[in-house]
């Protein structure tokens, strides 16, 4: 039998290797793929979390455990997609226009994967009409914009006034994130959220999809 | 020790500059625009910069040059001109420093992570050697690695800078955690400290990522655990965005109302980062004559 508390430790320590040999072995034995993933690796994340929110964790192993996570998933997506199982939310990200600085971005990105959600990801200095054409074409429920500086904040606004234009801004939420973006920036931009880690991203994110 | 350091430190603090990009942006710099090509575009604008630090008594200016690496160049379809930018950027300083003041090359990071496969180790010590390179034969008289938030790209940047000969400041940023004390990667500035001086640093420094006020029990820590001098450049605070531009709130003298801690601290090159400008450099110079 696979055993599934160390799938969740695995998850924890970033051990991209076991995870992926557990979750092999236990979709081989049956088990279901959602319960590897709801009662075993989100709560594995979650606790990747709380160490990241303690001081525990930083950067490099949120980045690693994200990674064993992506690992798992790439044997249990496909099974989902076959059941009909859609994805938590579909995510459009990207830095903003004029904005190339991705290292934020890529992490949210590999965190979202890693929360279940899929990840479009748009690259850096998207203009607004990349985001709306993903909104459209690849029916994303999330647009996800990240800025450094703040030069190219403004961008964020451009973007969200460019989704109203366009008729889809109540198609999706919008998530901003960036070392200058703060609550105040989000609210006055209206956007739906913001977070100031990776880790607060997923929460936000999941709790966008909750009240969609 | 060096001796171009031994010599700036043997007289007291060191006062070195304030930001540049906002300065560019008073000066015509659009949103999001890549401020080193101004080196080519607007050199005058670029220089009024630097003079404007050198007559509110920056004793050391830094180049225009923070994003002039082949990496960061590229995704500006500037690499071409890699030579020129670096080469331009230190005239210009030269030529505003007049003598009066030093010329240190700003090298900054290529915004791509090791960790996450973005680049490897030897485009990383590739792209910052070439910078260093131009730098150096443009006459800078040190280089100068800041905003580093990545140990692991700092040491790769400290070990190609040193090939130049010149003295290497290495300054990393701390705004991660819950006491703001850590790397982005989640080192500490023992850690970083240690790392950096092994590495062959010959002062070792911290700038951007939060308000001076931060930046005196990092300073502490940086000192206790090297036994290089200390660079220490600060924001502004952090801004607030007011008509689609950043505010920074902290005025001059609330900036230099925290020098005597940060000297007590132990540092020994004082300025400025994010927000930071002229007016800033002459405050802490008054404070600093005061003593």
């Amino acid at each position: 039998m696979a055993d599934l508390k160390k799938l969740y430790d695995s998850v924890v320590s970033g051990d991209a290797k076991t995870t992926q040999a557990i979750t092999r072995q236990a979709l081989a034995e049956g088990v279901d793929p959602l319960k590897l993933v709801n009662e075993h690796m989100v709560p594995a994340m979650d606790e990747v979390g709380r160490r990241f929110e303690a001081n525990e964790y930083f950067v490099p192993e949120l980045l690693i455990s994200a990674r064993a996570m992506k690992a798992a998933l790439e044997l249990i997506r496909p099974l989902l997609t076959a059941r009909g199982d859609k994805p938590v939310g579909r995510v459009a990200i990207g830095t903003v226009k004029g904005d190339l600085h991705d290292i934020g971005k890529n992490l949210v990105a590999s965190l979202l994967e890693g929360g279940g959600f899929e990840v479009i990801d748009l690259g850096v200095n998207v203009s607004p009409e990349k985001f709306i054409e993903t909104v459209n074409a690849k029916q994303a429920n999330i647009i996800a914009m990240s800025a450094l500086l703040t030069t190219t904040m403004p961008s964020m606004k451009t973007t969200i006034d460019a989704l109203k234009q366009a008729g889809v801004r109540e198609k999706v939420k919008v998530l901003i994130g960036g070392a200058p973006i703060t609550q105040k920036y989000a609210e006055e931009i209206g956007a739906d959220g913001y977070s100031e880690n990776a880790v607060g991203a997923v929460a936000l994110a999941k709790k966008a999809v909750a009240s969609a | 020790m060096h001796p171009l350091i031994q010599d700036l430190i043997s007289r007291g603090p060191v006062i070195t500059d304030g930001a540049c990009g906002t300065e560019l942006q008073a000066r015509g710099l659009g949103m999001g625009e890549f401020p080193d090509t101004w080196n080519l575009a607007h050199p005058e604008r670029v220089g009024e910069v630097a003079q404007a630090y050198v007559a509110a008594g920056s004793q050391i200016i830094l180049t225009n040059t923070f994003g002039s690496n082949r990496i960061r160049l590229g995704e500006q379809a500037a690499a071409d001109r890699l030579a020129e930018i670096n080469t331009r950027g230190v005239e210009i300083a030269l030529k505003a420093a007049a003598g009066r003041a030093c010329v240190f090359g700003s090298i900054g990071p290529t915004g791509k992570l090791l960790l996450n496969g973005d680049i490897t180790e030897d485009e990383l010590r590739a792209a910052f050697a070439e910078q260093a390179r131009a730098l150096a034969q443009a006459q800078a008289q040190a280089i100068v690695l800041e905003t580093m938030s990545d140990l692991e790209e700092a040491k790769l940047a400290v070990s190609a800078a040193r090939e130049t000969g010149l003295p290497v400041i290495a300054s990393m940023v701390f705004d991660s955690g819950k006491d703001k004390d850590r790397t982005m990667m989640g080192n500490t500035p023992e850690q970083v400290a240690r790392a950096l001086t092994e590495a062959g640093a010959d002062v070792i420094g911290a700038n951007c990522g939060q308000g001076i006020a931060g930046f005196v029990a990092i300073c502490q820590r940086l000192r206790a655990a090297t036994d290089r001098p200390v660079w220490i450049k600060p924001n502004a605070g952090l801004p607030s965005m007011v008509d689609g531009r950043a505010k920074y709130t902290t005025t001059p003298d609330e900036f230099a109302s925290h020098l005597p801690a940060l000297l007590k601290a132990g540092a020994n090159f004082i300025g400025g980062c994010c927000g930071t400008r002229p007016d800033f450099i002459a405050a802490i110079r008054r404070s600093l004559r005061g003593n």
